[in-house]
């Protein structure tokens, strides 16, 4: 295998000790669409290595905070940190070059194309061939593309007999249900990110897909070091692989700490069920 | 491909299953041949190319005529232009209803360039660049607005940027593009040798054509190609994906307009002359018929469309014999594909040859001038039904009468079932005949049928393959 390693990796930020800077620091984030606010002063860090879960009820803003952050919407207020950088305004494709990868909650992929070419279509930010030099096929073009394929194979290689070579040649339609959020998990891989953005990625899948995927939650911090932000409604995944939980109801922050204690959070309980029609009558 | 492939294909799915069932079904030569492809791997298509190039580069020396010469220009002007357009539509998911202007924008940069219009006569070799930089701009100018549209809503846009070239030409104060006198005297290539044969143009723009698909080829399976077809299955997923949509999509405008302008470049000097008339939207329904008669998507799709197209429209149905052929081919084709058992099909021919013979006959007998006329096609085919088919010596009014009862049986064909439908095939058969050789290849009538043909050809590829010759198959994404 030619080394992966002629692929730039995402760009090195900031000099000090990145401990201390998060990789992803949103300050007082807000958006508003119309009359509706989407999302309301919303502050929250994710370091180095870490698993962080989003959490909330349907139309909390969970994913629309992935939009934010991933520039498809821009926010009425606050910023977006990438490392200490205000990342903002910028468009998708830049954010995704500076180390953000994302998956999509509503699978997005590129169907009509081949699995090893859904993956290969996201090493576009880190290569650099212009068109006539890859008609050329000149020597660093070719050096390019090979070590494009190599982060392919590797990328795709996470997912064992899943995503097995036999299968990359196959349009993305072809496969599965639980293969396509698979696909989706190594295209963004591809993209080289530091910072993994999974939209529900358990969504549709099987108990035992299910602990399957959050191993490989697990290992994705642990083999490749990256952080991970990730929206889940199956408590399975949260509880198995999260540092830390972040819950969100009509876009604000209700609650933030380890699993046991945001699970175990009034607000929390209320925003999932209600409130208890007792308490409420004490209440008043 | 990479290094993990092997092992065995564990949980092997539905489409393995039925790409290896594809296989099997061939018999064996075919197979074989299948294999051999296989071996090749990603050389295939080039094996294929330099096969086809050679076959087509022969084709001259077989001593063919002038005609047909002027047909293989016009084919290669077509697939060069459907090759163009892929990049675009096929590629980048962009309906471009604009594209023709760039191939006017060729002609005529090249008839103003090197011609006595305004004493210019630049050498090819600098005007062609020329006008493909200058195309490529003008393909710059088209996506930069209409970056941010999709779908019928860019095809709208680049429609009126297309006639905005119709109107320029047309209302040119100062004379230079000639109005609707068009430009004349147009200089022949003339680069390292001057072409003067119709001969050496073909030559020249099979060069051309190769070298484009080509050229196409290796842009596809880069990151360029990847990124196009990226964002045509998904924008938003592709720019999140590190790729620029708006700089790909201009990308893709501008190697459309670059491939079109080089063709319209050739094409003004094999003409000698240029006309708005020969960059109006039925020459881009044209090319939009070739690409999708051969599969959006595909460079060799794209080429064959042209083939097919121009060939069959242009080369063979002006001709009554050759026409004929297709006809009588059409239907005997379809009748040997859809009618099974092979008894059935017998019956029906069977039945269909004796009606014939015994109507023939009969009414020769009861009025000789109604079977005077004999069958109005030439070739052996003729001499096959002269015995068969009724043709009066003046055939216009039963050929009209028989036309109407043909739609009318067809009709009931349609609407019956089983054994009526079986039933009802002969009589349609005999009607079809007898209106073909009495009123559809008549001279007068010729022109008209040969639209009717290509219709019915069309019909039947995209009935059979709604992906196109060489298209492959797709599923609609939400974008």
């Amino acid at each position: 295998m030619t080394s992966a390693a002629e692929m730039p990796g995402p760009e090195p930020v900031g000099d000090g000790d990145l401990s201390r800077v998060p990789v992803l620091a949103l300050d007082g984030l807000s958006l508003r669409f119309g009359g509706l606010a989407a999302l309301t002063g919303l502050d929250l860090a994710v370091y180095d290595g870490e698993i962080v879960s989003l959490i909330g009820p349907n139309g909390a803003g969970k994913s629309t905070v992935f939009n934010v952050i991933t520039g498809v919407y821009r926010p009425s207020a606050g910023r977006v940190l990438f490392a200490g950088r205000p990342i903002d305004g910028l468009a998708p494709h830049h954010i995704a070059r500076l180390g953000i990868g994302r998956t999509f909650q509503t699978l997005r992929l590129f169907l009509n194309m081949s699995v090893l070419e859904n993956v290969l279509a996201a090493t576009y930010g880190r290569t650099r061939a212009t068109p006539v030099e890859s008609i050329l096929r000149l020597p660093w073009a070719r050096r390019e593309e090979r070590a494009a394929r190599a982060v392919a194979s590797e990328v795709l290689s996470f997912f064992g007999q899943r995503l097995a070579g036999y299968r990359w040649d196959q349009p993305a339609y072809s496969l599965s249900y639980a293969n396509r959020r698979r696909l989706e998990i190594a295209r963004a891989l591809a993209t080289r990110p530091r910072l993994l953005l999974l939209d529900e990625p358990a969504a549709g899948m099987n108990p035992s897909e299910t602990r399957e995927i959050t191993q490989l939650i697990g290992r994705l911090r642990d083999e490749l070091g990256l952080a991970i932000l990730v929206i889940e409604h199956d408590m399975h995944v949260v509880a198995g692989c999260s540092d830390r939980v972040v819950a969100l109801d009509h876009g604000v922050k209700i609650a933030e700490g380890d699993f046991d204690l945001v699970a175990s959070h009034p607000s929390v309980i209320e925003a999932y069920l209600g409130r208890d029609p007792e308490a409420l009558a004490e209440g008043e | 491909m990479g290094e993990p492939s092997a092992g065995p294909a564990v949980g092997a799915d539905e489409w393995v299953a039925r790409q290896a069932g594809r296989r099997e079904y061939l018999p064996s030569w075919l197979g074989a041949a299948q294999r051999a492809d296989e071996r090749l791997g990603p050389w295939s298509w080039w094996a294929k190319l330099a096969f086809v190039g050679l076959v087509a580069l022969s084709l001259p020396l077989l001593g063919i005529g002038p005609f047909q010469i002027q047909v293989g220009i016009d084919t290669l002007v077509l697939a060069m232009l459907a090759v163009g357009l892929n990049i675009c539509v096929g590629w980048t998911g962009l309906l471009d209803l604009g594209y023709i202007a760039f191939f006017g924008v060729g002609a005529y940069g090249f008839a103003v360039l090197s011609s006595s219009q305004i004493n210019l006569h630049w050498a090819d070799y600098f005007s062609m660049p020329v006008v493909m930089i200058a195309a490529a701009l003008l393909g710059l100018l088209v996506g930069l607005p209409t970056r941010r549209l999709i779908g019928d809503y860019l095809a709208v846009v680049t429609l009126f940027l297309g006639q905005i070239f119709g109107d320029v030409v047309l209302n040119d104060a100062r004379g230079v593009l000639g109005g609707t006198n068009g430009i004349v005297g147009i200089d022949p290539v003339h680069g390292i040798g001057t072409i003067g044969s119709n001969e050496g143009y073909y030559y020249l723009l099979l060069f051309l054509l190769i070298a484009t698909m080509a050229v196409l080829r290796l842009l596809e399976t880069s990151r360029t190609g990847r990124a196009w077809r990226a964002v045509r299955e998904d924008p938003l997923a592709a720019d999140s994906m590190t790729i620029p949509v708006t700089r790909v999509r201009i990308m893709a405008f501008m190697f459309g307009a670059m491939v079109a302008a080089l063709t319209g470049s050739i094409y003004a000097s094999q003409q000698i002359s240029v006309f708005p008339g020969n960059f109006d939207i039925s020459v881009l329904i044209l090319v939009y018929a070739a690409l999708i008669l051969g599969g959006t998507g595909s460079i060799a799709g794209a080429v064959t469309g042209a083939l097919v197209l121009n060939i069959v429209y242009d080369g063979l149905l002006r001709n009554p014999t050759y026409s004929g052929y297709i006809f009588y081919g059409l239907i005997v084709l379809t009748l040997v594909v859809k009618l099974r058992p092979w008894r059935r099909l017998a019956a029906v021919l069977g039945a269909t040859a004796v009606l014939g013979v015994i109507a023939h006959a009969a009414v020769g007998a009861v009025w000789p001038a109604a079977v005077a006329g004999g069958p109005q096609s030439g070739g052996w085919i003729a001499s096959v039904i002269r015995d068969w088919v009724i043709v009066p010596s003046s055939p216009q009014t039963l050929g009209r009468f028989a036309f109407v009862l043909l739609v009318c049986l067809v009709i009931g064909l349609v609407q019956a079932k089983g054994w009526w439908r079986t039933a009802l095939l002969v009589p349609t058969l005999y009607v079809a005949s007898i209106a073909w050789e009495a009123i559809l290849i008549s001279p007068s009538e010729v022109a008209v049928t040969r639209n009717i043909m290509l219709g019915v050809i069309v019909i039947v590829i995209m009935i059979s393959r709604p992906q196109g010759i060489f298209g492959a198959r797709r599923v609609e994404t939400a974008t």
